[in-house]
Protein backbone atom coordinates (compact mmCIF):
# COMPACT_ATOMS: atom_id res chain seq x y z
CA UNK A 1 0.00 0.00 0.00
CA UNK A 2 0.99 3.76 -1.13
CA UNK A 3 1.70 6.15 2.26
CA UNK A 4 -0.56 8.45 0.52
CA UNK A 5 -3.39 9.27 2.75
CA UNK A 6 -5.86 8.51 0.23
CA UNK A 7 -5.01 4.91 -0.66
CA UNK A 8 -4.35 4.22 3.19
CA UNK A 9 -8.41 5.21 3.32
CA UNK A 10 -9.78 4.05 -0.12
CA UNK A 11 -11.16 7.31 -1.07
CA UNK A 12 -10.61 9.08 -4.28
CA UNK A 13 -8.96 12.21 -4.50
CA UNK A 14 -11.60 14.07 -4.93
CA UNK A 15 -13.67 12.77 -2.11
CA UNK A 16 -15.91 14.66 0.24
CA UNK A 17 -15.73 15.47 3.69
CA UNK A 18 -18.35 13.15 4.61
CA UNK A 19 -16.91 10.19 2.38
CA UNK A 20 -13.55 10.40 3.83
CA UNK A 21 -15.18 10.72 7.74
CA UNK A 22 -17.05 7.60 6.91
CA UNK A 23 -14.06 5.45 5.18
CA UNK A 24 -12.33 6.28 8.45
CA UNK A 25 -14.93 5.48 10.51
CA UNK A 26 -15.16 1.84 9.00
CA UNK A 27 -11.67 1.55 8.99
CA UNK A 28 -11.26 1.95 12.80
CA UNK A 29 -13.70 0.05 13.60
CA UNK A 30 -12.25 -2.89 11.63
CA UNK A 31 -8.63 -1.68 13.06
CA UNK A 32 -8.80 -0.45 16.25
CA UNK A 33 -6.42 -2.93 18.15
CA UNK A 34 -8.14 -3.00 21.32
CA UNK A 35 -11.09 -4.53 19.27
CA UNK A 36 -8.15 -7.37 18.34
CA UNK A 37 -5.86 -8.05 21.40
CA UNK A 38 -4.14 -10.46 19.92
CA UNK A 39 -3.20 -9.16 16.64
CA UNK A 40 -0.05 -7.33 16.16
CA UNK A 41 -0.45 -5.90 13.18
CA UNK A 42 -3.37 -3.99 13.48
CA UNK A 43 -1.77 -1.64 16.00
CA UNK A 44 0.52 -0.27 13.39
CA UNK A 45 -2.41 -0.16 10.51
CA UNK A 46 -4.96 1.62 12.99
CA UNK A 47 -2.08 4.55 13.82
CA UNK A 48 -1.57 4.33 10.10
CA UNK A 49 -5.57 4.92 9.09
CA UNK A 50 -5.29 7.71 12.49
CA UNK A 51 -2.37 9.49 10.83
CA UNK A 52 -4.15 9.52 7.84
CA UNK A 53 -7.38 10.77 8.57
CA UNK A 54 -6.05 13.41 11.05
CA UNK A 55 -4.44 14.95 7.36
CA UNK A 56 -7.46 14.73 5.62
CA UNK A 57 -10.37 14.78 7.85
CA UNK A 58 -9.19 18.64 8.57
CA UNK A 59 -9.92 20.95 5.76
CA UNK A 60 -6.61 22.74 6.17
CA UNK A 61 -4.74 20.05 6.47
CA UNK A 62 -5.75 18.15 3.65
CA UNK A 63 -5.46 21.48 1.44
CA UNK A 64 -1.85 21.42 2.63
CA UNK A 65 -1.10 18.06 1.75
CA UNK A 66 -3.01 18.86 -1.95
CA UNK A 67 -0.69 21.37 -1.69
CA UNK A 68 1.87 19.31 -0.87
CA UNK A 69 3.31 21.79 2.17
CA UNK A 70 2.96 18.93 4.38
CA UNK A 71 3.78 15.46 4.08
CA UNK A 72 2.10 12.02 4.53
CA UNK A 73 3.25 11.69 8.54
CA UNK A 74 1.83 15.59 9.04
CA UNK A 75 3.28 16.27 12.18
CA UNK A 76 4.36 14.03 14.81
CA UNK A 77 2.02 12.22 16.59
CA UNK A 78 2.89 10.34 20.10
CA UNK A 79 3.59 6.90 20.86
CA UNK A 80 0.06 5.65 21.55
CA UNK A 81 -0.79 3.29 24.47
CA UNK A 82 -3.57 0.93 23.64
CA UNK A 83 -5.73 -0.77 26.78
CA UNK A 84 -5.03 -3.99 25.63
CA UNK A 85 -1.11 -3.46 26.76
CA UNK A 86 -2.68 -2.84 30.03
CA UNK A 87 -5.67 -5.47 30.11
CA UNK A 88 -3.27 -8.07 29.65
CA UNK A 89 -1.53 -7.19 32.65
CA UNK A 90 -4.78 -6.37 35.18
CA UNK A 91 -2.76 -8.10 38.40
CA UNK A 92 -6.42 -7.86 40.37
CA UNK A 93 -8.42 -8.28 37.45
CA UNK A 94 -10.47 -5.55 37.99
CA UNK A 95 -11.70 -5.48 34.80
CA UNK A 96 -11.22 -9.06 33.35
CA UNK A 97 -14.68 -11.22 33.09
CA UNK A 98 -14.72 -15.05 34.04
CA UNK A 99 -18.27 -14.91 32.56
CA UNK A 100 -17.29 -17.13 29.30
CA UNK A 101 -16.48 -20.17 31.56
CA UNK A 102 -19.54 -19.96 34.19
CA UNK A 103 -20.40 -23.13 32.13
CA UNK A 104 -17.05 -25.26 32.16
CA UNK A 105 -18.00 -26.87 35.03
CA UNK A 106 -20.30 -29.04 32.60
CA UNK A 107 -16.64 -30.33 30.99
CA UNK A 108 -14.68 -30.78 34.16
CA UNK A 109 -14.80 -29.64 38.08
CA UNK A 110 -11.26 -28.93 38.06
CA UNK A 111 -12.08 -25.85 35.39
CA UNK A 112 -14.91 -24.37 37.11
CA UNK A 113 -12.13 -24.27 40.21
CA UNK A 114 -9.62 -22.84 38.03
CA UNK A 115 -11.80 -20.37 36.26
CA UNK A 116 -14.25 -19.49 38.93
CA UNK A 117 -12.61 -16.98 40.97
CA UNK A 118 -11.78 -14.26 39.21
CA UNK A 119 -13.55 -10.98 38.14
CA UNK A 120 -15.88 -9.00 40.53
CA UNK A 121 -19.04 -10.77 40.95
CA UNK A 122 -19.45 -10.75 37.16
CA UNK A 123 -18.56 -14.22 37.03
CA UNK A 124 -21.03 -16.63 38.90
CA UNK A 125 -19.85 -19.07 41.29
CA UNK A 126 -21.08 -22.71 41.97
CA UNK A 127 -22.49 -22.30 45.35
CA UNK A 128 -21.85 -25.34 47.93
CA UNK A 129 -24.62 -28.49 47.73
CA UNK A 130 -27.78 -27.82 49.53
CA UNK A 131 -28.09 -24.58 47.45
CA UNK A 132 -31.73 -23.81 45.95
CA UNK A 133 -30.63 -22.37 42.62
CA UNK A 134 -27.47 -24.05 42.16
CA UNK A 135 -25.71 -20.47 41.44
CA UNK A 136 -24.14 -17.71 43.73
CA UNK A 137 -23.21 -14.55 43.11
CA UNK A 138 -19.86 -13.65 44.21
CA UNK A 139 -19.87 -10.27 45.78
CA UNK A 140 -17.84 -7.13 43.59
CA UNK A 141 -14.33 -6.11 44.89
CA UNK A 142 -13.61 -3.08 45.97
CA UNK A 143 -10.76 -0.56 45.43
CA UNK A 144 -9.29 2.17 47.58
CA UNK A 145 -6.04 4.37 47.74
CA UNK A 146 -4.54 4.89 50.70
CA UNK A 147 -2.11 7.39 51.21
CA UNK A 148 0.19 6.43 54.42
CA UNK A 149 3.00 8.39 55.70
CA UNK A 150 6.70 7.29 55.16
CA UNK A 151 7.41 5.94 58.94
CA UNK A 152 4.46 4.40 59.43
CA UNK A 153 4.97 2.39 55.81
CA UNK A 154 8.44 1.66 56.87
CA UNK A 155 7.45 0.45 60.54
CA UNK A 156 4.18 -0.71 59.53
CA UNK A 157 0.86 0.69 61.45
CA UNK A 158 -2.42 -0.06 61.86
CA UNK A 159 -4.80 2.30 60.12
CA UNK A 160 -8.60 2.19 60.36
CA UNK A 161 -9.84 3.18 56.68
CA UNK A 162 -13.06 5.29 56.00
CA UNK A 163 -15.17 4.31 53.06
CA UNK A 164 -17.64 6.11 51.38
CA UNK A 165 -20.48 4.13 52.64
CA UNK A 166 -20.16 4.89 56.36
CA UNK A 167 -18.09 1.89 56.86
CA UNK A 168 -14.53 1.03 57.98
CA UNK A 169 -11.56 -1.42 57.51
CA UNK A 170 -9.65 -2.09 60.06
CA UNK A 171 -6.15 -2.31 57.86
CA UNK A 172 -2.86 -3.51 59.09
CA UNK A 173 -0.22 -2.04 57.30
CA UNK A 174 2.73 -4.21 56.82
CA UNK A 175 6.32 -2.63 57.78
CA UNK A 176 8.34 -2.37 54.49
CA UNK A 177 5.22 -1.83 52.13
CA UNK A 178 6.02 -0.18 49.46
CA UNK A 179 4.88 2.80 46.78
CA UNK A 180 2.75 1.66 44.64
CA UNK A 181 1.73 -1.50 46.39
CA UNK A 182 -1.73 -3.00 46.65
CA UNK A 183 -2.80 -5.34 49.87
CA UNK A 184 -5.64 -7.52 48.97
CA UNK A 185 -8.36 -7.72 51.98
CA UNK A 186 -9.94 -11.09 51.31
CA UNK A 187 -13.86 -10.80 52.19
CA UNK A 188 -13.66 -7.17 52.34
CA UNK A 189 -15.54 -6.35 49.15
CA UNK A 190 -19.29 -6.13 48.24
CA UNK A 191 -21.12 -8.85 50.19
CA UNK A 192 -22.23 -11.80 47.83
CA UNK A 193 -25.41 -12.77 46.90
CA UNK A 194 -27.60 -16.15 46.78
CA UNK A 195 -25.32 -17.21 49.78
CA UNK A 196 -21.76 -16.35 47.48
CA UNK A 197 -19.07 -14.99 49.04
CA UNK A 198 -18.31 -11.68 49.63
CA UNK A 199 -15.69 -9.93 47.20
CA UNK A 200 -12.16 -8.50 48.16
CA UNK A 201 -11.16 -5.18 49.08
CA UNK A 202 -7.64 -3.78 47.56
CA UNK A 203 -6.20 -1.10 49.11
CA UNK A 204 -3.60 0.40 47.31
CA UNK A 205 -0.70 2.32 48.67
CA UNK A 206 0.61 5.50 48.21
CA UNK A 207 3.51 5.93 50.18
CA UNK A 208 4.42 9.71 51.27
CA UNK A 209 7.99 11.50 51.15
CA UNK A 210 9.95 12.02 54.51
CA UNK A 211 12.05 15.59 54.82
CA UNK A 212 15.26 13.43 55.76
CA UNK A 213 14.46 9.28 54.87
CA UNK A 214 14.48 8.19 51.45
CA UNK A 215 14.10 4.51 50.72
CA UNK A 216 15.29 2.09 48.09
CA UNK A 217 13.88 -1.42 49.18
CA UNK A 218 14.69 -2.37 52.78
CA UNK A 219 17.21 0.38 53.04
CA UNK A 220 17.24 3.56 54.10
CA UNK A 221 19.34 6.62 53.35
CA UNK A 222 19.63 9.92 55.15
CA UNK A 223 21.95 12.95 54.55
CA UNK A 224 23.71 14.21 57.32
CA UNK A 225 25.31 17.38 57.44
CA UNK A 226 28.62 17.65 59.44
CA UNK A 227 31.05 20.55 60.52
CA UNK A 228 34.77 21.07 59.02
CA UNK A 229 35.99 20.09 62.54
CA UNK A 230 34.18 16.80 62.83
CA UNK A 231 34.92 15.98 59.21
CA UNK A 232 38.75 15.89 59.47
CA UNK A 233 39.19 15.01 63.66
CA UNK A 234 36.01 12.83 63.54
CA UNK A 235 34.24 11.57 66.50
CA UNK A 236 30.86 10.42 67.50
CA UNK A 237 28.07 12.30 66.02
CA UNK A 238 24.04 11.27 66.26
CA UNK A 239 22.29 10.12 63.41
CA UNK A 240 18.39 10.31 63.22
CA UNK A 241 17.07 6.28 62.04
CA UNK A 242 13.50 4.66 62.04
CA UNK A 243 13.91 3.50 65.78
CA UNK A 244 15.90 6.84 67.10
CA UNK A 245 18.72 9.14 66.81
CA UNK A 246 21.78 6.42 67.66
CA UNK A 247 25.73 7.59 68.01
CA UNK A 248 27.47 7.03 65.02
CA UNK A 249 31.68 6.78 65.02
CA UNK A 250 32.78 9.26 62.20
CA UNK A 251 36.38 8.41 60.92
CA UNK A 252 39.09 11.14 60.53
CA UNK A 253 39.33 13.07 57.30
CA UNK A 254 35.47 12.31 56.02
CA UNK A 255 34.27 13.67 52.76
CA UNK A 256 31.67 14.64 51.56
CA UNK A 257 29.26 12.56 49.34
CA UNK A 258 30.88 9.52 51.77
CA UNK A 259 28.85 6.87 52.46
CA UNK A 260 28.62 5.33 55.71
CA UNK A 261 26.19 1.90 56.83
CA UNK A 262 24.59 1.28 59.93
CA UNK A 263 23.89 -2.28 59.33
CA UNK A 264 20.49 -3.65 60.34
CA UNK A 265 18.79 0.09 61.03
CA UNK A 266 17.24 0.15 57.84
CA UNK A 267 13.63 -1.46 57.51
CA UNK A 268 12.69 -5.15 59.59
CA UNK A 269 9.93 -6.61 57.39
CA UNK A 270 8.12 -8.75 58.68
CA UNK A 271 9.91 -11.91 57.24
CA UNK A 272 13.50 -11.48 56.13
CA UNK A 273 16.77 -9.67 57.18
CA UNK A 274 16.22 -6.25 57.59
CA UNK A 275 17.64 -3.59 55.48
CA UNK A 276 20.40 -1.05 56.21
CA UNK A 277 20.60 2.52 56.95
CA UNK A 278 23.15 4.61 54.80
CA UNK A 279 24.64 8.28 55.97
CA UNK A 280 25.82 10.28 53.06
CA UNK A 281 28.33 12.95 54.82
CA UNK A 282 27.55 16.15 53.85
CA UNK A 283 30.56 19.04 54.96
CA UNK A 284 28.75 21.99 55.96
CA UNK A 285 30.74 25.08 56.57
CA UNK A 286 29.59 27.65 58.95
CA UNK A 287 27.50 30.80 57.50
CA UNK A 288 29.89 33.16 58.38
CA UNK A 289 33.94 32.56 57.76
CA UNK A 290 35.54 34.02 60.50
CA UNK A 291 39.21 35.15 60.28
CA UNK A 292 40.81 32.01 62.10
CA UNK A 293 39.16 30.20 59.60
CA UNK A 294 40.90 31.86 56.60
CA UNK A 295 44.00 31.89 58.34
CA UNK A 296 43.85 28.15 58.86
CA UNK A 297 42.61 27.87 55.38
CA UNK A 298 45.81 30.27 54.29
CA UNK A 299 48.31 28.35 56.00
CA UNK A 300 46.91 25.18 54.83
CA UNK A 301 47.43 26.00 51.84
CA UNK A 302 50.66 26.90 51.49
CA UNK A 303 51.78 24.02 53.54
CA UNK A 304 49.32 20.96 52.06
CA UNK A 305 49.12 20.73 48.54
CA UNK A 306 46.40 17.84 47.45
CA UNK A 307 44.57 18.18 43.82
CA UNK A 308 41.10 16.69 44.25
CA UNK A 309 40.68 16.91 40.84
CA UNK A 310 44.09 15.90 39.46
CA UNK A 311 42.51 12.29 38.80
CA UNK A 312 39.89 13.78 36.33
CA UNK A 313 41.97 14.33 33.39
CA UNK A 314 40.12 16.47 30.18
CA UNK A 315 36.62 15.57 29.07
CA UNK B 1 0.65 6.97 38.91
CA UNK B 2 -2.39 7.89 40.47
CA UNK B 3 -4.84 10.73 39.10
CA UNK B 4 -7.50 12.73 40.40
CA UNK B 5 -10.35 13.03 38.13
CA UNK B 6 -9.02 16.95 37.39
CA UNK B 7 -5.41 15.49 35.99
CA UNK B 8 -8.03 12.45 34.35
CA UNK B 9 -9.30 15.32 32.25
CA UNK B 10 -6.14 17.26 31.61
CA UNK B 11 -4.44 14.32 30.55
CA UNK B 12 -6.93 13.20 27.89
CA UNK B 13 -7.84 16.03 26.18
CA UNK B 14 -10.63 15.29 24.51
CA UNK B 15 -12.70 13.96 27.99
CA UNK B 16 -15.49 16.17 29.40
CA UNK B 17 -15.56 15.70 33.69
CA UNK B 18 -19.20 15.20 33.20
CA UNK B 19 -18.49 12.10 30.48
CA UNK B 20 -15.81 10.71 33.04
CA UNK B 21 -18.45 10.65 35.97
CA UNK B 22 -21.08 9.63 34.00
CA UNK B 23 -18.46 6.36 33.12
CA UNK B 24 -17.65 5.83 36.70
CA UNK B 25 -21.12 5.98 37.38
CA UNK B 26 -22.26 3.47 34.71
CA UNK B 27 -19.56 1.26 36.11
CA UNK B 28 -17.87 1.31 32.77
CA UNK B 29 -14.43 2.62 34.58
CA UNK B 30 -13.96 1.52 38.45
CA UNK B 31 -11.33 3.68 40.03
CA UNK B 32 -10.04 3.07 43.52
CA UNK B 33 -11.60 4.93 46.35
CA UNK B 34 -9.84 7.36 48.97
CA UNK B 35 -9.88 10.87 50.42
CA UNK B 36 -11.63 13.40 48.40
CA UNK B 37 -12.81 11.24 45.42
CA UNK B 38 -11.53 8.64 43.18
CA UNK B 39 -7.93 7.99 42.22
CA UNK B 40 -7.09 6.33 38.49
CA UNK B 41 -4.22 4.45 37.59
CA UNK B 42 -2.70 3.35 33.73
CA UNK B 43 -5.13 0.77 33.56
CA UNK B 44 -7.93 2.90 33.48
CA UNK B 45 -6.72 5.53 31.42
CA UNK B 46 -6.15 3.38 29.01
CA UNK B 47 -9.39 2.65 29.32
CA UNK B 48 -10.75 5.77 28.56
CA UNK B 49 -8.85 6.40 25.92
CA UNK B 50 -10.60 3.32 24.38
CA UNK B 51 -14.12 4.52 25.47
CA UNK B 52 -13.15 8.22 23.77
CA UNK B 53 -12.11 6.30 20.68
CA UNK B 54 -15.63 4.14 20.90
CA UNK B 55 -17.83 7.11 21.41
CA UNK B 56 -16.16 9.86 19.83
CA UNK B 57 -14.32 8.16 16.51
CA UNK B 58 -16.40 5.81 15.77
CA UNK B 59 -19.66 7.25 16.81
CA UNK B 60 -20.79 4.54 18.77
CA UNK B 61 -24.16 4.94 20.55
CA UNK B 62 -23.69 5.15 23.87
CA UNK B 63 -26.44 1.97 24.82
CA UNK B 64 -24.03 -0.26 22.62
CA UNK B 65 -20.20 0.54 24.69
CA UNK B 66 -21.15 -2.04 27.84
CA UNK B 67 -22.00 -4.84 24.85
CA UNK B 68 -18.70 -4.46 23.78
CA UNK B 69 -17.14 -3.66 26.94
CA UNK B 70 -18.54 -6.43 28.43
CA UNK B 71 -17.42 -8.72 25.46
CA UNK B 72 -14.33 -7.58 26.44
CA UNK B 73 -13.34 -8.06 29.41
CA UNK B 74 -14.56 -11.58 28.65
CA UNK B 75 -11.79 -11.39 25.99
CA UNK B 76 -9.04 -10.72 28.43
CA UNK B 77 -10.15 -12.87 30.96
CA UNK B 78 -10.32 -15.28 28.32
CA UNK B 79 -6.83 -14.65 27.10
CA UNK B 80 -5.62 -14.40 30.62
CA UNK B 81 -6.93 -17.88 31.47
CA UNK B 82 -5.47 -19.34 28.50
CA UNK B 83 -1.79 -17.95 29.06
CA UNK B 84 -1.97 -19.83 32.33
CA UNK B 85 -3.35 -22.65 31.28
CA UNK B 86 -0.32 -22.46 28.28
CA UNK B 87 1.77 -21.90 30.90
CA UNK B 88 1.01 -24.54 33.32
CA UNK B 89 1.05 -27.01 30.65
CA UNK B 90 4.07 -25.93 29.58
CA UNK B 91 5.51 -26.16 33.32
CA UNK B 92 4.63 -30.08 32.57
CA UNK B 93 7.19 -33.06 31.97
CA UNK B 94 7.72 -33.76 28.03
CA UNK B 95 5.56 -36.51 28.01
CA UNK B 96 2.21 -35.32 29.51
CA UNK B 97 2.62 -32.22 27.04
CA UNK B 98 2.65 -34.80 24.05
CA UNK B 99 -0.65 -36.13 26.02
CA UNK B 100 -2.19 -33.03 26.23
CA UNK B 101 -1.38 -31.75 22.57
CA UNK B 102 -2.79 -35.33 21.41
CA UNK B 103 -5.74 -34.89 23.44
CA UNK B 104 -6.91 -31.86 22.02
CA UNK B 105 -5.97 -32.31 18.29
CA UNK B 106 -8.28 -35.69 18.82
CA UNK B 107 -10.98 -33.88 20.75
CA UNK B 108 -10.75 -31.54 17.82
CA UNK B 109 -11.53 -34.14 15.14
CA UNK B 110 -14.53 -35.12 16.53
CA UNK B 111 -16.19 -31.89 16.03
Amino acid sequence: MSDSPYDILGVSKDATQAEIKKAYRKLAKELHPDLSPGDKDKAAEFLKVGAAYDILGDKEKRRRYDAGEIDASGQDRTERQFYRQYAGADPEGRYQSSAAFNDFEDVSDIFADLFGRRGQGRGQERAGPGSAQGFAARGADLRYHLDVEFLDAARGAKRTVPLPDGQTIDLTIPAGVRDGQTLRLRGKGQPGSGGGPAGDAYVQISVKPHRLFTRDGNDIAIDLPITFDEAVLGGRVEVPTLSGPVSMNLPKGASSGQRLRLKGKGVQPGKGPAGDQYVRLMIVLPDKIGSGMEDLARRWRETAGQDPRKNMGSV
Amino acid sequence: MRLREHDVVATVRRLQLRELRSWVRAGWIKPARGDGGPFFDELDIARIRLICDLRKEMSLPVDTVPTILSLLDQLHGLRHQLHRLAEAVNQQPEETRRAVLKACRRLEGQD
